[in-house]
This record gives structure tokens, sequence and C-alpha cells, in this order.
């Protein structure tokens, strides 16, 4: 038996190592969006958001050059691919958590998760050979499609994972109303489920958002503005690296400016999942 | 064991039980159940049970744990259509005419004339006391807003949660009480105006004065819905049933009113678990 003094200076030493894994894992997040902020922040300029890249000769004689096209890029990718996947991606889901006895189920989630665990570059060469190479050119739709790979299976994931906390016994009640099947998972299931299904749908985002490696085969990047979705389109992931692996010092400074708003992108998103998530009832 | 469950299920069968309900106008069969039996895989739950439910009578169903109770219940509104491994066979005839077990009769109009209440309250957690009432009727396509409230209003008064909420329909249900909520939920099957009500041990999870208030509730709802109550507590099936049924290992030991049965049981188990022996 322990006596009180001692279980007390127990209950402390336990506290302070939980105080200490909280400070370590906070350590590389906070060391990451220090240093990015330290370096990035200098280059961000009106011109940064109003001006297109166009050739290194632009910045090293300091004429405006920019990042517009690849926010811009980035928008339209990663919105085209959040599109695609949306109702694949829930679909599947609903399948797996709302049908658990469909025989589909088990073949999906081998599906899934292969898909889940293949390197994201598979995923880029996916896309290439289904889109670019029969097409004969990089696009911003194959990028698109190579980041809808990206994002099906942990959408499909948090989907099924948030439709199976919702208790059996509301949509039970729903049916018993004598409301048909569908209606129930359109009344009932997706509603009670809706902050952690918006969660996942915004995790996916974010992660695909960051992914560089599978738009180098597709997307490919472009210097200048383009709308056009069959022609290489520009994305901040992929712009970072070129710009940072190129011999021009102009060009790393506004890589670390790149970085900055990768980084700013992620963080509104979640702060933004926060925000539109927020319980109706306080 | 067999034989003798099957010639008690009626409360006609009873001589007495026949004079009863000779004396109550509404005493035609609403719920005609004929060798209805649930299989979950290779387990039998219940048993080729027969029972005709009288309408606007109170139906009391008692027995042990795992008696097969619940699974009877829930095969009269297509609940095990959801389980893949439950196997429901035999008859339910509503009004002498819709065949409820039968797989091809769609289960969505079987549910609307008969509700179920369930064990726990389950008010929806997202929305409003006033829209969980009105669910039911929205989700079938009536969005008239007179005739919303209308209907909301009825329900709560039936389940006598009118006084207590008039002045915060907008709030959220989850924000009420055990009793609270499950007096909504009454009034939520209530409000798409079913035949029968199935309630599957509504008060369990409340205290005496819930309870005590959802008894109140189904001793005055009988006028208007016939009503299988199934429960763990026998006092609770004296106090609101005009005929209990007593199950057993899957099988419909005895059946009788209510009165009747509990003083003069004449099956020896029925005797036995109503004094307590086991159970």
């Amino acid at each position: 038996m322990l006596t009180l003094r001692a279980r007390r200076r127990r209950d402390a030493m336990v506290h302070a190592l939980l105080i200490l894994a909280v400070i370590i894992v906070m350590t590389p997040l906070l060391a990451v969006i220090s240093y990015v902020l330290v370096n990035g922040l200098g280059s961000l300029s009106l011109d940064f958001f109003t001006q297109d890249l166009g050739s290194p000769a632009r910045a090293q004689q300091g004429r405006p050059t920019g990042l517009m096209h690849t926010i811009i890029g980035t928008l339209v990718i990663d919105g085209l691919a959040l599109a695609f996947v949306l109702p694949f991606g829930i679909g599947a889901g609903v399948l797996l958590a709302e049908f658990p006895d469909h025989p589909l189920n088990p073949s999906l989630r081998v599906l899934t998760d292969t898909l889940n665990g293949m390197p994201a570059i598979l995923k880029g060469l996916l896309a290439y050979a289904l889109i670019v190479q029969p097409m004969g050119s990089f696009s911003a739709l194959s990028g698109s499609v190579a980041l809808a790979f990206v994002m099906l299976p942990i959408l499909a994931r948090a989907t099924e994972s948030a439709l199976a906390a919702v208790p059996w016994s509301l949509r039970e009640a729903t049916l018993a109303l004598g409301v048909p099947r569908w209606r129930v998972i359109l009344s009932t299931s997706m509603p009670a489920a809706r902050v952690p299904i918006v969660t996942g749908v915004l995790i996916a985002f974010a992660r695909a958002a960051g992914e560089a490696a599978p738009l180098m085969l597709t997307s490919f990047g472009n210097n200048y503005l383009t709308f056009d979705l069959l022609a290489p389109m520009d994305t901040l992931p992929q712009r970072l690296y070129s710009l940072a692996v190129s011999p021009y010092r102009e060009w790393h400074a506004m890589g670390w400016g790149a970085a900055v708003l990768l980084l700013g992108l992620v963080i509104i998103v979640f702060v933004g999942a926060r925000v539109a998530t927020r319980r109706r009832f306080p | 064991m067999t034989v003798a469950s099957r010639t008690v299920p009626s409360p006609v069968a009873h001589p007495r039980a026949a004079e009863a309900a000779s004396t109550v106008p509404s005493a035609t069969v609403k719920l005609e159940v004929r060798d209805l039996t649930v299989r979950y895989g290779n387990d039998v739950a219940v048993d080729e049970v027969s029972l005709p439910v009288r309408a606007h009578r109170v139906t009391a169903l008692i027995g042990p744990s795992g008696c097969g109770k619940s699974s009877f219940l829930r095969a009269l509104n297509r609940m095990h259509d959801l389980t893949p491994s439950a196997k429901v066979s035999g008859s339910a005839v509503l009004d002498g005419g819709m065949e409820v077990c039968d797989p091809r009769s769609d289960p969505v109009t079987i549910r609307r004339k008969i509700g179920m209440v369930f064990q726990k309250p389950t008010p929806f957690p997202t929305m409003s006391i006033f829209d969980n009432v009105a669910a039911g009727l929205r989700l079938v396509g009536i969005r008239k807003r007179v005739v919303l409230d209308d209907a909301v209003e009825t329900a709560l008064r039936q389940a006598v949660l009118w006084d207590e909420v008039k002045d915060r329909l907008r709030a959220p249900a989850a924000g009420l009480s055990g009793g609270q909520q499950q007096r909504l939920s009454i009034a939520r099957a209530l409000a798409v105006r079913p035949e029968v009500l199935l309630m599957d041990e509504p008060t369990s999870a409340l205290d005496p004065q819930a309870t005590q208030a959802i008894e109140d509730l189904i001793l005055r709802l009988k006028d208007q819905v016939t009503i299988l109550v199934v429960t763990h507590n026998l006092q609770q099936a004296r106090r609101v049933s005009d005929v209990t049924a007593f199950f057993y290992l899957g099988r419909l030991i005895e059946a009788g009113e209510t009165e009747d049965l509990f003083a003069n049981p004449r099956e020896a188990r029925t005797a036995d678990y109503l004094s307590g022996r086991f159970g």
C-alpha cells in the first residue's frame, strides 16, 4: 500500500511526464511554423499575390514577379479533385457503414486500405497512365485525378467511422416512423455524423493539398497563369519544390513565400473546419 | 409443453376471458399473429407464437431476459429487416388485410401504421423539440406550417409533454430530461398517427416518477391506438395492461386477461415466474 503522500507524488510525476510528451510533440510543429514564417514572410509583397512568375530573368532584374498563378492553380486543381472525390468517397463510406453486410464491402475495404497505403507518386503514375499519356499532354485535369486518388481512401474511411459512431437506435427510431432506408441515411445518419464527416473531407483535402510528387507527373507546373484544364497548371507544393531546386537565389526566397502560403492554406482549412462544424446548439 | 402453449394463446380460449372481452365494445382483433418464428442464424428466438392482439387494448409481453418478447415485438414492424442473419416466418395480419411479415409487403407502409418506442429515449440529437416531433411528418412530405404546428401540438398533448415544452419548442431536444425525452419519443411516434404502438421496455431507463407519467400515458392512449408493451416489471404489466402474454424460451406459454392471468395462472411456469421463483 502506498501512502497518500506517495500517491500524490506519483500523480504529480505522471502529470509532468504528460506535459513533457505534449511539449515534445509540439516542438517540431512550432519549429517548422516559426522557421517558415521567419524566412518566408519577407518575400510576401503585393506583387507576390498579383503577378505570375514568368522567366527567372524577371526576378533577377527586379521586375514584378509573383505566384498568383500558383495560388489560383492550386485552388482550381484541389477544388476539382474534391468535386471528383466527394460522391465516391462519401458513397463508399456510406456503403461500408450503413450496409455492414453488403457483399461488396470486404473487397471495398481491401481496395481503400491498399490505396491509402500506396505512395502518392504511384497515384501520380496512375493518373499519368490514365490521362496524360492518352491525351498526349500534362494537364490540370490529370493533376486533379491524381489528387482525387489521394483523397479517396481517407474520405471513405473517415465517412465510414463517422457514420459508425452514430447509434444504431437512432436509425431504428427513424425507420419506425415509416421512413424509407435511403431517407434514414440522409435525414438521420448523415446529419448526426456531420461534424466528423466535414472534418474528414477537410483532412483529405489538406493531405492532398500538400502533395507534390503526383503533380509533377500530371499537372506538371506552369510559369504563367492559365485556366485551361487541359494544359499544365501550377500548384503550391510542386512550385515550392521547383523554386527550391532552382539555381536562383531570388527564387529560393520566393520558395519560402510559397511555403508560408501552403502552411496558411492548411491552417485556414483546419480552422475553417472548426468554425463550420461548431455545434448549432451551445 | 408445445401443445399446452399452443392451445392457450388466445385470451378468448379462456371462458372468463371471453366474457370479459365481450363487455368491451372494441374487442375486435387488430393484429392476428399466427405461428410467428424468428431465427438468428440457427438460434430460434421466437418459436411459432400465435397471439390475437385486440384493438384498443393494452397487451403486455412479459418473461425473463432472452425469452423472445423483444424479438417478437420487433418482428411486428419489420425491424428485423436490418439484421441479415434474422429470418422471420409465420404471419401477422393487420386489420384482416395487410400481411406484416411477408417480405413482399412494403415495410415503410407497415411502419407508418405500426409505430415503435424503444427502451432508450431516442431524440434526434441535431434537432429541436418541434423538429423531433415533426420529423416523421416532414419525411413523408408534409410541409405546410399550419398542419405541422397542429400535429406537433396534438402529439405533444397526447404524450403529456406540451405544458412542459410549449415555451421552448425551438430548444434542442437533447436538453430534456430522460423522462421527457422518452415522452418526446412517444409524441414523435404518435405524430404520424399509427394504429398500433409497439413499446419495447419504454420505462426501463427511467426513474419512478417518469415511469408513472409513461404508464398514465399508456392508459390514456389506448382509446386511440392499440398498444403492445414489453416489460420486465410485473407490477407495471398488471397496472397498465388488459391482456398479458407470458413468454419463456421463445415460446408463448400463456396469454389471458391480465387480472385473470396474475390471479390464476394455469401453467406451472407462469405461476413460478409470477411468484418470482425464476427470471
